[in-house]
C-alpha cells in the first residue's frame, strides 16, 4: 500500500481523474464543487493537460462533447443547478455515443436552492439527464477513497459502452477530508477509439459524430440498439454493498452520504438486538436490482433513507415488485439525517429484538 | 479511555480553525485510526463562525458531521454559544478565555480556560492561538501520542512555510503547559 494522506473529496476526485488519464477538464465554479476545478487549474498544466474555465456550464459541457468526440478522456464537474445547465450537452453525448465523465457534487434544490449537501438529483441522474430516450452510468461513492476508485471505473465503463458516466456525490463528500490512497496511473494504457473524429489523414474513412437523425426509422433503430447495450449493462455492471443483510428483518437502503449515516444506524440497532441490515447501491444506474431481489426473499421490510423527499424509493419498490413494504425516511434542503433519527425509523417499523 | 473522539472546533474565519482540525485529523491518521474532517462551508464563514467536525475512531465513521461532540474548542463567543449545549455530558471544552469572557454554566462537562490569543502574542506566536488550544486539548484527552501530534504538524505545515514548523511545535508545548 502506498502512503495514505488526507484529501478533500473534491480534490481526490480531481487527482483520481488525472491518474485515470484524463487530460481535459472544462468547468465553471460552483459551491460545493469549486475545489475540484481549483485543483484541476493547478494540476492540469503540470501534466500537460488542459484546464479551461468556460464562460458558462453550457459551454463547458459542450466542450466536453467536442473533446470526447476527438477520442480524449474529458470531464466536467458542477453542482446541482450547474448540472441542470449541462443536461442538454449530456443528452447530445448520449445521442452521439460519446463517453465522458460528469461529476455532480449535489446541493439542495430546486432552483438555486442552498449550498449544503443533498441527494435530490437522483431522478435527474438516473431518469432524465436531458431529453430523449437514454441512460447514463451513475456511480454513488460513500467515502473519499471510493470516490477515487469509481472515477477510474466510470471512465473505463464509459469508454467500453460509449456512453456518459456520472459520479453522483454531494456537498458532504466533496468537502470532507478522509485518508485516501491514489492509484498511480503512469503505466495506464487507454483503449483505442477507432470511432473518434481525430483526423484521418486520408488513411481511413472519415468518422462522423452526430445525434441528428431525421429519418424516424433510422433513429428508432439506433435507439433500440442503444437499449440493447443498456440491457447488457444492467446484467453485468450492477454494484452494491451488502451489510448484515443475511439475517436481517429490516433492510435499510441508502447510497452515498445517507448510507454512511444508515450504516451507523444499523450498528445502533444491532446493539439493541434488532436484526437490521443495509444495502448500499454503488451504481444507481444500473440499479442493483439483483441485490434487492435476493434480500426481499428473507427481509420483512425495507427502509429507504435519502437526503431528498424520496426518489430512489421508486427504484427500490420496482426492484422487488413491491413484494415487501418499503418505508421512507429523508431529510432535504441541505439537512443531513442523524444515525439516531434513522434508528428511530427502524424501531418504528417494529424491528424485532 | 474512550477511543472515539467526535470534536468540533469553532471560531472566526482566519483563526486557523480548519487548520487546527486538520492537525488533529492527521494525528489520528498517524496512528492508523479511522478519521474524518468536515468543514462548515456556508455563508456563515464570512464574518460569523467557521467550524469543523473531526472524528477519530477505531471503526469506520458514519456521518462525519458532529452534532454531539465529546470535545469542543471554542475561539469566539458566537461559536461558544452555538455549540456549548451540544457537548455530551462528560465532554471536554477548551475555551480561548482571552476572546470569550464567559464561563461554561454546565456542571457535567470539563471546561478549561486558556487565554490562547494572549499567550500567542506574548510568545511571538501570533496566529497560533489555535495550535495552543490543540496542545491543551491534547494534554487533557491524549487523543494520540505526542510523537504523532508533532508528525501531524509536519504533515500540515507546507514546505514553503518550513519556518512555521518549530513555531507550531512551540505552540503545542505552551498549550500543554496550561
Amino acid at each position: 500500500m502506498g502512503e495514505r494522506f488526507l484529501m478533500k473529496g473534491n480534490e481526490a476526485l480531481a487527482e483520481a481523474a488525472i491518474q485515470a488519464g484524463c487530460r481535459h477538464f472544462f468547468g465553471y465554479p460552483i459551491t460545493p464543487q469549486t475545489e475540484l476545478a481549483a485543483y484541476m487549474s493547478k494540476r492540469m498544466p503540470k501534466v500537460g493537460g488542459t484546464y479551461l474555465q468556460a464562460e458558462s456550464e453550457l459551454a463547458a459541457a459542450n466542450m466536453v462533447l467536442g473533446c470526447s468526440s476527438a477520442g480524449c478522456r474529458a470531464m466536467t464537474s458542477s453542482s446541482s443547478p450547474g448540472i441542470s445547465l449541462k443536461t442538454e450537452a449530456i443528452s447530445y453525448m448520449a445521442g452521439s455515443d460519446v463517453p465522458a465523465l460528469i461529476i455532480n457534487v449535489q446541493r439542495g434544490g430546486p432552483g438555486l436552492g442552498g449550498i449544503q449537501p443533498s441527494q435530490a438529483d437522483y431522478w435527474q441522474a438516473t431518469k432524465a439527464t436531458g431529453h430523449g430516450d437514454f441512460q447514463i452510468l451513475v456511480f454513488a461513492p460513500a467515502t473519499v477513497q471510493e470516490m477515487v476508485n469509481l472515477v477510474g471505473k466510470a471512465f473505463d465503463l464509459g469508454d467500453k459502452y460509449r456512453m456518459p458516466a456520472m459520479i453522483l456525490a454531494d456537498g458532504m463528500l466533496g468537502q470532507m477530508m478522509e485518508p485516501v490512497e491514489i492509484p498511480d496511473g503512469s503505466d495506464l494504457k487507454l483503449p483505442e477509439k477507432p470511432w473518434a473524429t481525430n483526423g484521418h489523414q486520408n488513411k481511413r474513412e472519415h468518422n462522423i459524430i452526430n445525434s441528428l437523425y431525421l429519418t424516424p426509422q433510422a433513429l428508432e433503430k439506433l435507439v433500440k440498439e442503444r437499449f440493447e447495450r443498456y440491457e447488457i449493462i444492467k446484467k453485468n455492471e450492477q454494484m452494491a454493498e451488502e451489510y448484515l443483510t443475511e439475517d436481517a428483518d429490516i433492510i435499510v437502503v441508502a447510497y452515498g452520504a445517507s448510507a454512511r449515516v444508515s450504516h451507523s444506524a444499523v450498528d445502533l440497532a444491532r446493539a439493541q438486538g434488532i436484526r437490521a441490515g443495509l444495502i448500499r447501491p454503488i451504481t444507481l444506474w444500473p440499479f442493483p436490482t439483483d441485490a434487492l431481489q435476493k434480500a426481499a426473499q428473507t427481509a420483512k421490510k425495507f427502509l429507504c433513507v435519502e437526503m431528498s423527499m424520496g426518489q430512489m424509493i421508486d427504484d427500490v419498490k420496482l426492484s422487488i415488485n413491491c413484494s415487501k413494504p418499503v418505508a421512507f425516511y429523508g431529510r432535504t434542503g441541505g439537512m443531513i439525517p442523524t444515525p439516531e433519527e434513522v434508528l428511530d425509523e427502524i424501531i418504528k417499523l417494529g424491528g424485532e429484538k | 479511555m474512550s477511543t472515539n473522539y467526535n470534536m468540533i472546533l469553532a471560531g472566526f474565519g482566519g483563526q486557523g480553525i480548519l487548520f487546527a482540525g486538520k492537525v488533529i485529523a492527521y494525528a489520528g491518521l498517524m496512528e492508523d485510526k479511522e478519521i474524518s474532517w468536515l468543514p462548515s462551508y456556508g455563508p456563515e464563514m464570512r464574518g460569523g463562525t467557521a467550524n469543523c467536525s473531526v472524528c477519530i475512531s477505531d471503526k469506520a465513521i458514519g456521518s462525519p458531521l458532529v452534532t454531539a461532540p465529546n470535545a469542543l474548542i471554542a475561539m469566539n463567543l458566537p461559536s461558544f454559544d452555538k455549540f456549548i449545549d451540544t457537548v455530551v455530558p462528560g465532554g471536554t471544552v477548551v475555551v480561548d478565555s482571552f476572546l470569550i469572557d464567559k464561563k461554561v454554566d454546565r456542571e457535567d462537562v470539563k471546561a478549561f480556560y486558556v487565554p490562547a490569543t494572549k499567550l500567542a502574542e506574548e510568545n511571538g506566536l501570533k496566529g497560533l492561538a489555535n495550535i495552543i488550544l490543540v496542545g491543551k486539548l491534547f494534554k487533557e484527552l491524549g487523543f494520540c501520542s505526542e510523537e504523532s501530534l508533532y508528525k501531524a504538524i509536519e504533515k500540515c505545515v507546507p514546505a514553503r512555510k518550513a519556518n512555521m514548523l518549530e513555531l507550531n511545535k512551540k505552540a503545542i508545548k505552551i498549550g500543554m503547559e496550561q
